[in-house]
């Protein structure tokens, strides 16, 4: 099967929106399907937190993420991003994302990238690993992804129509210490964030998210099945800003709270599966999203083939 | 590129410190190359001597356990066939698992190098394996038959 009869295939029984975000998609991942070889991804069900395990290194992961939000003023919107994460080495991860999302009743825009940087900060496993997080963002005030919410981020920035979000957009610093531990097959992880506008005018804004998940059976099984328990993680995250320099705080910010999924396949897909709630009247009400993933095992082997480097 | 120059005029500490972790960044990676090229001379298998004593003395609870050990097997598959190779003998990127140096070695020194990993050289720590799937990789590890010093499958 051919790659466009793969993503026309795809696209056909899709809206429009739909159609226009999944078929680059659908592209980019089959023909890494074709070029590389693969092995299981072990990935975490949270779709905001961070914990401190990092890209495999030498490995590529590419990953869908969509967000279906409600909006008390304003349409509803379906945001979502594609995200390439690379390992460097055992401790550096460096990852590319693209944004975009659809208001219904308006338009799709394509909303700004993100590269962001994880470093291991510990060579060792310790009771807390702590994991140093940079990102630089270049994203429009359209961005709906909410990967992150920080400082007075609230529902009602979202209701303006697009074409006026759009027009303005924000170079962002955005810091996180990523804390994690894994006790007996628990993983607890909590994430402070202070995030910059690189314009002088604006604040430093602070926010959190924090994490906890568990897999529904801690020993594997030795046959290979793809609804095995051990295949499954289990957990909830939670999710707010808490103010900027000039006024700290919990007064006009939004928290979440979302209980999350993830199943790792055997033939190498993860999915992941998060219902958010809005905790108080400044968040949105209801947050549905899902993602799909795949790892890519040896791909710096075969990018060094392409271009005739010793692998 | 407005906001290229507020950010060179008004935010000097802050660029600076982006100047800053990048040298770090730099000067760290050269300093793994450098260890890296050492490590060709010193021992592959040092890490498991480097297993504190209390780990080291760690008893596998699925030890002998053929059930454990074809469960540890489908693990290795999934995780560890990428580096160490199908028949754990070892490819570019890491050691083989067949040398007498791992198999002689405790299981709780073994395990202690799964769930530590060597970050150093690339291979990264696998406590987010949960502990008993660890061990039924190490039940794993241990049911292979050893290969005297020098000699492996995959090289």
């Amino acid at each position: 099967m051919s790659a466009r009869m793969f993503s026309g295939f795809l696209g056909a029984r899709l809206p429009a929106f739909a159609r226009h975000s999944l078929r680059p998609l659908a592209l980019v991942f089959f023909f890494l399907a074709l070029s590389f070889r693969s092995s299981l991804a072990q990935e975490s069900p949270y779709f905001v937190t961070y914990d401190h395990y990092l890209e495999e290194p030498g490995n590529l992961e590419v990953e869908y993420f969509s967000t279906f939000g409600t909006q008390r003023v304003g349409n509803d919107f379906h945001a979502f991003w594609l995200e390439f994460e690379y390992g460097a080495t055992a401790w550096w991860t460096s990852e590319l994302y693209l944004d975009g999302q659809t208001t219904f009743g308006d338009s799709t825009v394509f909303t700004g990238f993100r590269l962001e940087n994880r470093f291991r900060l510990l060579q060792r496993e310790h009771f807390i690993n702590p994991v140093l997080y940079v990102e630089y963002e270049q994203i429009s005030d359209a961005d709906k992804i909410l990967k992150e919410v920080e400082g007075h981020d609230v529902e009602a920035d979202f209701a303006e129509p697009n074409s006026s979000l759009r027009a303005a957009h924000s170079h962002e610093l955005e810091l996180k210490l990523l804390l994690s531990s894994t006790f007996k097959g628990w993983n607890v992880a909590v994430n402070p964030i202070a995030t910059k506008n690189l314009l002088p005018s604006e604040p430093w804004e602070f926010g959190y998210a924090l994490g906890i998940s568990h897999p529904l059976a801690l020993k594997a099984s030795p046959k290979h099945c793809a609804f095995c328990r051990e295949n499954f993680i289990a957990g909830v995250e939670m999710y707010g800003g808490l103010g900027d320099v000039q006024s700290p705080g919990l007064h006009d910010t939004s928290h979440y709270i979302a209980p999350a999924i993830a199943w790792n396949l055997p033939s190498d897909w993860t999915l992941r599966l998060s219902s958010g709630f809005g905790l108080n009247d400044n968040s949105h009400r209801f947050l549905l999203r899902w993602g799909v993933s795949r790892e890519f095992s040896g791909f710096r082997d075969l990018v060094r083939n392409w271009f005739g480097g010793r692998s | 590129m407005k906001w290229f120059a507020n950010l060179l005029r008004y935010h000097r500490p802050l660029w600076m410190l982006g100047i800053g972790c990048l040298l770090c960044c730099a000067s760290t990676g050269l300093a793994q190359k450098d260890k890296s090229a050492e490590s060709t001379e010193s021992p592959l298998y040092g890490p498991l001597a480097q297993a504190p004593r209390k780990a080291r003395a760690r008893t596998n609870p699925f030890e002998g356990n053929a059930q454990e050990a074809e469960a540890g097997g489908k693990l290795f598959e999934q995780h560890c066939v990428e580096c160490h190779g199908t028949k754990a003998g070892g490819t570019k990127h890491g050691p083989s698992l067949l040398q007498e140096n791992v198999q002689q070695a405790t299981p709780g020194a073994v395990f202690w190098v799964i769930t530590n990993g060597v970050v150093r050289r690339g291979m990264p720590v696998w406590s987010k394996l949960p502990e008993e799937q660890r061990w039924q990789i190490v039940t794993f590890v241990k049911s292979l038959t050893a290969h005297p010093v020098g000699s492996t499958e995959n090289h």
